[in-house]
């Protein structure tokens, strides 16, 4: 790779002056050594590994459900440990608000009698839950597990681009890329000192324990699945596993008496805490949606009553909603007194006059988002959009302002990459994933998610982006 | 254990070992066809040996007609459409392992998921002379499956539900192999085709591993009471009927538990009269007779151990229970 003058984007492996940053100096060197045709043939021995291990998603609308491998990329992304920890600091702050944000809103409002957020926007919004109004859950916790999606523009910069609030996927990822990397290169971990990632289950498991109702000497725990066709059944199952708990789907409970049980070959046994990766809505067809199959009739009843605990709990999505991002370091400076440590993008609410007469006004250049999207489906990228796509947009949006928020486009920092030309810079981003139970965890790592193609920004696993493991070395 | 899970892993096994049986049927079938029978229809007469056995005559016949060995070969062996087809059996185990995941160890679900996707890669274009290639590799797959097993997951209560597959299906495909071929048997009618019996015995033989076996213990010529006793009564047989419940019914016995009660008392029954039958007197009874009880049997006492563990109760089976304390 030819390090060029000046690129517009910071790069994660070069400095401005092509000269390699200290943190990757020790891999480079390595990299240098390798034969020509050494690092494809480990791609291609990766690609082996995860098939045989069936590490797999399922792409929705493709013929029969096909399972696909999500691109493994063997080049790591590297971060200094110096520069982790104010990350992990600005992260465990950004979550403890948004905690006691969903806490408040679902008790007293005071953000909203301050008039720091317009009561319509969060009452009105489709992801409130009015049925959870004064319901006391443990710790005061909603959000179990987020994933917070970060980029970075610059070596000081980072920005939080969403929070994942509700079933965010990926830690299995995060777990198998450094299985994979150890396996395939052993050499590389006797030369940095990389931080282990590989005890997120056990962290998971306190964390799950600790959100147990306040009676329970020794909970029993579940995954709830959607079933083996979910796109992420492959995570379920596999956090179930490590964690040793069972992995249930919803013909596996049954609730009697406001508790919670399931069918074992003894008979019925009673369940307290579920970490369920099924939505709200599909969840208990007695108080949501009356036609999923998915879930378990008098489910909500029983977590009303404390005597299950959900991870996540129920009506969080109303906190992780794109219109709701623009206001989390007002919730940052409400709830905690603090001033924010990692910064929001720059966000347009379209549902205000102002911002939407802007946003319309620059569309070429701006990132259009669904307010309730997710997968970088239905987003529209200005710079690389055609015409004829902006303007259909633009329909989209005057169809429905409050539907869409609009932010700048960022230069993310691209990070060294195997591609078929061999090692190129390809733009990243990075979900690390922050645990809440009596106090606030995350292990140092995270997914980093890369756009394999050349130039572009969209790195979702739908959308035909690619993973890295990524590193806290000493340095 | 919950009752989804156990049921998978049960499937599972039994997916597994109808798939190593079908390759066993097949390849006897194969190997019986290389010596003349010397009488008219005498390959249709061979082939409906497989069909009759995994019970799909029926479907095959609307489909093919008369049995050949090239089409009883592929609609057994790869066909997609055909639920007993190795291939399908493997699909099917895989489908099962892939819900129950959690359940079984990293090495098992990558032994069945590399089965699968390799069976996706041979069933196209197999050419009939790589068949036989094709049966050995299932039984070594299915041997590995079992080796794995064993070498890897903990000896709980899944492992039973594993065992209970594998040697339930296991019993119920030794019966039927000698079911079809119990004429060959009956004492009186055996010497009247001479060397073609002989062979016939050899594949049966073979079709359950047995033949050195057989030697080795009755230091004999074959004679059919024999090979009917190894097939049934003798428990040092791994394949026979004996040893087969001898698993069932230690599987049962520590899965235990209130729920299996009938499950157990069904299985000690079967065991018992294998534990003490003689040969003089199964085939006294009449062998096709002795077999077909054997089936019925064993096949209640799968639906009893589905009834025990692996149904969901309804609602209201909390007010038994209550009622029961």
């Amino acid at each position: 790779m030819t390090p060029k003058d000046a690129q517009p984007f910071y790069n994660e492996m070069y400095d401005d002056h092509g000269t390699v940053r200290d943190i990757y100096l020790a891999y480079k060197q390595w990299l240098n050594g390798l034969g020509a045709g050494a690092l494809e043939r480990k791609r291609a021995e990766a690609e082996l590994l995860f098939r045989r291990m069936g590490i797999t998603f399922t792409v929705y609308g493709e013929a029969d459900g096909a399972e696909r491998l999500i691109p493994f990329d063997i080049v790591p992304r590297i971060f200094g440990a110096e520069e982790w920890r104010r990350l992990e600091l600005g992260l465990k702050q950004r979550v403890r608000a948004l905690n006691a944000f969903l806490n408040d809103i679902y008790h007293t409002q005071e953000i909203l009698k301050a008039g720091i957020i317009d009561a319509k926007q969060v009452l009105g919004n489709a992801m409130y839950r009015p049925e959870m109004q004064g319901v006391d859950l443990p710790n005061q916790v909603y959000a179990q597990i987020a994933g917070i999606d970060l980029v970075r523009v610059d070596k000081n910069d980072f920005y939080v681009l969403e929070d994942n609030l509700r079933t965010p996927s990926g830690v299995s990822y995060m777990l198998e890329n450094r299985r994979t990397m150890m396996r395939l290169f052993p050499e590389l971990f006797a030369l940095h000192t990389v931080e282990p990632v590989e005890h997120y289950p056990q962290m998971l498991l306190d964390t799950l324990r600790e959100s147990a109702p306040a009676y329970v000497d020794n909970p029993a725990i579940v995954v709830l699945t959607p079933g083996a066709y979910n796109s992420a059944y492959f995570e379920h199952a596999f956090l179930a596993s490590q964690m040793g708990v069972e992995l249930v789907e919803g013909q596996d409970l049954f609730v009697d008496q406001s508790k919670v049980y399931m069918h074992t070959t003894e008979g019925p046994q009673q369940v307290h805490v579920i970490y369920r990766r099924v939505d709200d809505d599909f969840l208990d067809p007695l108080a949501f949606r009356a036609d999923s199959m998915l879930g378990v009739p008098g489910l909500f009843e029983a977590y009303r009553s404390g005597h299950v605990a959900l991870a996540t709990g129920v009506g969080t999505g109303v906190a992780d909603d794109k219109s709701t991002y623009s206001f989390v370091p007002e919730m940052i400076r409400f709830y905690l007194g603090e001033s924010p440590l990692l910064s929001n993008v720059p966000t347009w609410r379209l549902s205000e006059t102002d911002d939407l007469k802007y946003v319309l006004g620059h569309l070429p250049e701006l990132v259009v988002k669904e307010v309730q999207g997710s997968g970088g489906y239905g987003m529209l990228i200005g710079p690389t959009s055609s015409k004829a796509e902006i303007e259909a947009y633009r329909e989209r949006i005057l169809a429905r302002p409050e539907h869409f928020i609009a932010q700048p486009t960022l230069a993310l920092s691209a990070c060294p990459t195997l591609v078929e030309a061999g090692v190129a810079p390809r733009h990243v981003d990075l979900r690390p994933f922050v645990l809440s139970g009596k106090e606030i965890r995350l292990v140092p790592g995270g997914l980093t998610r890369v756009a394999l193609k050349e130039g572009s920004l969209v790195v979702n696993s739908s959308q035909g982006g690619g993973t890295k493991d990524t590193w806290i070395t000493g340095v | 254990m919950l009752s989804r899970t156990a049921e998978n892993l049960f499937w599972m096994a039994r997916h597994i070992e109808r798939a190593e049986n079908t390759a066993r049927i097949l390849d006897v079938a194969k190997l019986s066809s290389l010596v003349p029978l010397d009488m008219d229809g005498s390959e249709a007469y061979l082939w409906y040996a497989p069909l009759n056995i995994t019970g799909c005559a029926a479907s095959y016949e609307v489909q093919y007609g008369l049995a050949r060995s090239d089409a009883v070969t592929r609609y057994m062996a790869l066909d997609p459409d055909n639920p007993s087809s190795i291939y399908c059996c493997l699909r099917q185990a895989r489908e099962n392992a892939r819900s129950v995941r959690g359940a079984i160890t990293a090495e098992m679900w990558e032994v069945i998921n590399a089965t699968w996707l390799e069976v996706g890669r041979l069933s196209k274009g197999m050419r009939e002379e790589q068949y036989g290639d094709f049966f050995e590799w299932v039984k070594e797959r299915s041997h590995l499956f079992r080796g794995v097993t064993l070498g890897t997951i903990i000896k709980d209560i899944a492992l039973n539900f594993i065992r209970l597959g594998t040697f339930l299906e296991r019993a119920d495909n030794t019966a039927r192999i000698l079911d079809v071929k119990y004429h060959i048997l009956l004492p009186g009618v055996a010497d009247v085709r001479g060397a073609a019996d002989y062979y016939q015995w050899g594949a049966l033989l073979k079709s359950v591993s047995a033949f050195e076996a057989y030697r080795k213990i009755y230091r004999n010529v074959i004679a059919p009471l024999r090979v009917a006793e190894l097939f049934i009564l003798r428990d040092d047989m791994p394949r026979s009927l004996h040893a087969c419940l001898n698993e069932v019914e230690t599987a049962l016995i520590q899965i235990n538990g209130l729920s299996g009660r009938e499950a157990r008392r069904l299985a000690g029954e079967i065991h018992a009269d294998l534990h003490f039958g003689r040969i003089e007197d199964v085939f006294t009874r009449g062998l096709h007779e002795y077999l077909t009880d054997f089936l019925r049997r064993t096949d209640l006492l799968g639906q009893e151990i589905r009834n025990s563990y692996m149904s969901r109760q309804s609602p209201g089976a909390m007010d038994k229970l209550r009622h029961v304390a």
